[in-house]
């Protein structure tokens, strides 16, 4: 009966903490709306953990403002002196043992969370099941992200896709300084080191979660890596598998198709100024230390324009002009010459056309 | 040398001070100028994060001063304030006539004053260190220009003036308390003081280290971080938070023992629990060695280590519960003043334990994962070092005034000070716990609308003008004490326990006229319990030995502070390896000086002794 109680009443302030919790933040963004498995274990330790807090907050809090009110100096009694009190052990004893016993309430699903986390066998066995279990190689640049799915061949950049209502395992490693890499409704972050030790981990996109919140999730660098660090965003476009399976074909043999006339001026162009670092087939044979820019081969289905503007024409060409402007401190700046009005509508132009969708 | 000679001139004579309540001072303003620059920087980075796409300062420029404003509060704000306290207390709390080595004393702080001198000298060549106060290998590496050998430089220099101030707190309380005060009779702020200084002695060393391989790779051709050639960047995060970490209980841990003593003497009672109090402390510290890979924990470090970090890291807890616990049944049953002081200690009490509370949950490395790198954090590690150490900065600068100036500040502005201070603070952080939970990362120079972020920023923002005019009255009371305070008593609250309270204020330059023997805990209140007026002699009136004042501190710490400007230029100009050597030299040569010249110190005469003690009791 007892039992039950404090269960009941445990339950209950946990339910409250939840509802107040949720009302934090946006589905695509927030910690406290979790999208997937790693998430939510992440949410329920996070839920634990508070209302443990909140009651050792609420124990000091009574004690505290009673002390305060209780004894506070009163009119006539400036020279009272109170009795001089050593300590008591049995007191002492109580506020030792009572935290000891509720961190170990919350050290037990820790370790064990911990350990669940870092399960990467998966990913490293021998004859991994391709079809079955997905691996993306993450590469963190100075302000761009870069997605090779290395079981097909394919790299894309700063929108990374992937199936829902699965694990899905990442390769992580940062190729100037380190970054982290972030996806906070979808769970926890990861460093990408510079050392060639590459950090693995996985995660798991919740299909009802992610049409919650548009189906698309933000990605955040979580390591302070310069002056456009606050910049340093992508996108996480999570589908069902079948259209995962069906996108990823696609963009197997995707090249650019370019019929309009201005847009194959475009092309041009950028075969002669740009094609040095970006690539425009998602297929790129080139070793990662040639891969020096984000990979264009879907650009035209991007979410974003290097990874923070809205993505239209006009944004495009802003970056083009002027991508400093948009991006302090980042890698294109300057490196491709002046470019004449006209040179930019082309750009955008072919650069829009870009599409496996 | 007599009296009249040694009065030169006031600059003179704090250039060349030895004396440790002088040394205080110097700390307490050198510290307190740093701490308004670092508080401006604060101003800047809410400025700019008050509203989304703001374009107040750059993005170059706010990591800048974000790292600034980092570095500037740990190295040369807190520390220093926290040193001004214990050179102010310390030795007379433990009935001593100085410090254990008074010259190295004043070397620690001219160290320290010369080193975040060449760090701030960064603003205006070129541009000051913008990797954070981490200063993490890779992007410390990358960075352009001389800002990261500014950091290296100038905390290399400061850091060896704390760690020899360390030292010199850790022989001073082991080698100079006056008769009968055992360890178990002192009071918690020089048993904070003993454990702090332990601390700095084994936690700065690793930092020494970290940053002379920072500096062999950026100025000299090293390879340490360089993973192309065999480095690693990680040997970075491991050293700098082997020091990290022990120094976030380097800076509490005073500040707890600035709190005991506060609210003992305005609840009237000896403090509950005092050799749980030790115990605990001396666990803390003992524990703070052993957790630093929580900031780590994404780092990649696998689950056994992390999994470990994450247990030890919360057995932090169960000390610092006692703590609290043994602070709140001192209150109970007292007779509680609502002094200014004591409304920081009151303030304190459960800001901290908020503060606490989140690193039990940061301690949860899977839940890290989340809230590392995010506003939680910065929330957070606010909540500790604002709400634990700078309330016990400002806590002990009003309860210590009267000691170290001789002048009560004014109890009405002082509350003023606390209360929008105290608002200011809980209004700036509580909100950012939340933001870090809605996914914003930290150190970020702008942040763009629709993220849900807008209203917590600009309410973060408002609070922290709020902390900006606490500061403003502190600084306003100062001035008006300075001209017009009132005259402070020797045991200037009423409430005094301990040995500080027993001497005039400010205390004279040898402290005691007699060295006290100690009878008990909180010595001073012992005697007044026996309806004693002074403490009880442990040796005849005699002549007193003092050390003599000396410029030779000042002109090894100005050496260094050459020599770092001469090799961090060796590679841009010709001059640089000459200036580096000739600052070298300085140095060394001051050192020899120091070596040969025979000081025997000079003696203050009885006479004088006895001629000063009336006026002290007459003021
Ligand atoms: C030196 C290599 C380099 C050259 C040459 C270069 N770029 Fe880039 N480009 C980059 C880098 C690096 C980024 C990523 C910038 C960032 O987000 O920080 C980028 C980003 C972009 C983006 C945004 C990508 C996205 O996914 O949102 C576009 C579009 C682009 N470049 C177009 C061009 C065009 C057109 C040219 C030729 C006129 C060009 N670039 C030349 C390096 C280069
Ligand atoms: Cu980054």
């Amino acid at each position: 009966m007892k039992k039950w109680l404090l269960n009941w009443r445990l339950f209950s302030l946990f339910s409250v903490m939840a509802l107040v919790l949720a009302g934090c933040g946006e589905p695509f963004l927030s910690t406290l709306q979790p999208a997937g498995e790693v998430a939510d274990m992440q949410y329920s330790l996070m839920l634990l953990s508070t209302a443990i807090m909140i009651l050792v907050i609420i124990v000091v809090t009574i004690i505290f403002v009673y002390v305060v009110v209780r004894f506070r100096q009163r009119k006539g009694e400036e020279n009272k002196i109170p009795k001089q009190v050593e300590g008591n052990h049995k007191l002492e004893i109580i506020w030792t043992v009572i935290p000891i016993i509720l961190l170990i309430i919350l050290a037990v699903p820790t370790v064990k969370a911990t350990f669940d986390l870092a399960d990467v066998k998966p990913m490293n066995k021998e004859n991994r099941d391709k079809e079955k279990t997905l691996v993306v190689n993450v590469r963190a640049n100075l302000y761009w992200w870069e997605f090779e799915y290395p079981d097909y061949g394919v790299i894309t950049s700063q929108d990374l896709v992937v199936p829902t209502d699965e694990r899905v395992y990442f390769n992580l490693k940062a190729s100037d300084v380190k970054h982290s890499f972030w996806i906070p409704a979808v769970g926890g972050k990861m460093d990408t080191n510079i050392e060639d030790s590459k950090n693995q981990f996985w995660l798991e996109f919740d299909q009802k979660d992610a049409e919650k919140a548009g189906g698309i999730f933000y990605g955040k660098c979580a390591e302070l890596c310069g002056p456009s660090h606050a910049l340093m965003d992508f996108k996480v476009k999570a589908v069902p598998r079948d259209e995962f399976n069906q996108w990823i074909e696609k963009m197997k043999n995707a090249k650019p198709v370019v019929t309009d006339p201005v847009a194959k001026e475009g092309e041009a162009i950028f075969n002669k100024s740009c094609i040095g670092c970006h690539a425009v087939t998602p297929v790129d044979k080139r070793p990662e230390q040639a891969r020096t820019a984000p990979n264009l081969g879907n650009f035209g289905d991007r979410e974003r324009i290097a990874g923070i503007l809205e993505h239209n024409e006009e944004n495009l060409k802003k970056w083009l002009k002027d991508p400093e402007s948009v991006k302090p401190g980042n890698k294109m700046t300057g490196t491709y010459g002046q470019l004449t009005d006209e040179q930019i509508d082309a750009l955008a132009k072919y650069l829009m056309s870009l599409k496996v969708e | 040398m007599s009296t009249v000679a040694r009065k030169k001139s006031l600059i003179w004579d704090y250039l060349t001070t030895v004396d440790h309540k002088k040394i205080a001072i110097l700390y307490l303003i050198a510290g307190g100028l740093f701490f308004l620059m670092g508080g401006v920087e604060a101003l800047f980075i809410r400025i700019q994060l008050a509203v989304p796409n703001n374009d107040f300062v750059s993005a170059g420029l706010y990591n800048e001063i974000l790292t600034m404003h980092g570095t500037t509060m740990i190295f040369l704000a807190a520390m220093p304030l926290l040193f001004a306290l214990m050179n102010a207390v310390v030795p007379i709390q433990i009935g001593a006539r100085d410090v254990a080595f008074p010259f190295l004393n004043a070397l620690g702080f001219w160290l320290f004053f010369f080193g975040g001198l060449f760090l701030n000298c960064s603003w205006f060549l070129g541009g000051a260190p913008d990797a954070g106060w981490t200063s993490y290998a890779s992007l410390s590496l990358e960075s352009p220009g001389h800002g990261i050998d500014f950091y290296v430089l100038g905390l290399q220099i400061s850091g060896l003036g704390t760690l020899i101030g360390g030292i010199n707190f850790l022989v001073t309380i082991v080698n100079m308390r006056a008769p009968g005060m055992t360890y178990m009779r002192m009071p918690l702020f020089t048993w904070t003081t003993f454990v702090a200084s332990a601390l700095i002695l084994f936690a700065f060393p690793p930092l020494t280290v970290g940053l002379i391989f920072m500096m062999m790779d950026r100025l000299f051709g090293g390879n340490f971080f360089d993973p192309a050639l065999g480095g690693n960047t990680i040997i970075w995060e491991h050293l700098f938070w082997i020091f990290g970490h022990p120094e976030v209980y380097i800076l509490v841990l005073p500040a707890f023992g600035i709190f005991s003593e506060i609210i003992s003497t305005f609840s009237k009672k000896r403090l509950f629990g005092y050799s749980s109090m030790v115990f605990a402390v001396v666990l803390i510290g003992f524990l703070g060695f052993m957790v630093w890979a929580h900031h780590m924990f994404t780092v990649g470090m696998g689950p056994i280590a992390n999994a470990i970090f994450a247990v030890a890291t919360m057995a932090i807890a169960v000390p610092t519960g006692i703590k609290i616990f043994n602070w709140l049944f001192t209150l109970w049953g007292g007779n509680i003043r609502f002094t200014t002081p004591m409304l920081y200690a009151i303030g304190f009490i459960p800001s901290f334990v908020m503060g606490g509370v989140t690193g039990v949950m940061n301690a949860t490395a899977a839940a890290d994962y989340q809230y590392h790198d995010s506003y939680f954090v910065v929330a957070h590690f606010h909540y500790v070092i604002v709400g634990g150490v700078v309330l016990a900065l400002l806590a002990g600068t009003h309860y210590w005034w009267p000691k170290m100036f001789g002048k009560m500040l004014s109890e009405k502005l002082g509350k003023v000070t606390f209360w929008l201070f105290f608002i200011g603070f809980h209004l700036t952080f509580f909100i950012q716990h939340f933001l870090g939970l809605m996914g914003m990362p930290r150190r970020v120079f702008t942040f763009l609308p629709g993220q849900g972020w807008e209203t917590g920023n600009l309410i973060s923002s408002i609070g922290a003008f709020f902390m900006a005019a606490g500061t403003i009255v502190l600084l306003v009371n100062i001035v008006i004490t300075t001209f017009k305070g009132k005259k402070a008593e020797a045991d200037a609250w009423g409430d005094g326990r301990t040995l500080e309270w027993a001497v005039s204020s400010p205390a004279p330059e040898y402290n005691f006229a007699q060295t006290p023997l100690v009878r008990g805990l909180d010595a001073l209140w012992v005697e007044k319990m026996e309806g004693k007026k002074g403490l009880t002699p442990a040796e005849p009136l005699g002549d007193i030995h003092m050390p003599n004042p000396s410029f030779l501190p000042f002109v090894i710490s100005l050496g260094l502070f050459i020599s770092a400007f001469g090799f961090m230029y060796h590679k841009d100009y010709s001059w640089g390896l000459m200036v580096g050597i000739v600052g070298l030299l300085i140095t060394f040569g001051a050192m020899f000086l120091r070596s040969v010249i025979d000081d025997h110190g000079y003696h203050i005469h009885k006479e004088e002794i006895m001629e000063a003690e009336k006026k002290g009791a007459k003021a």
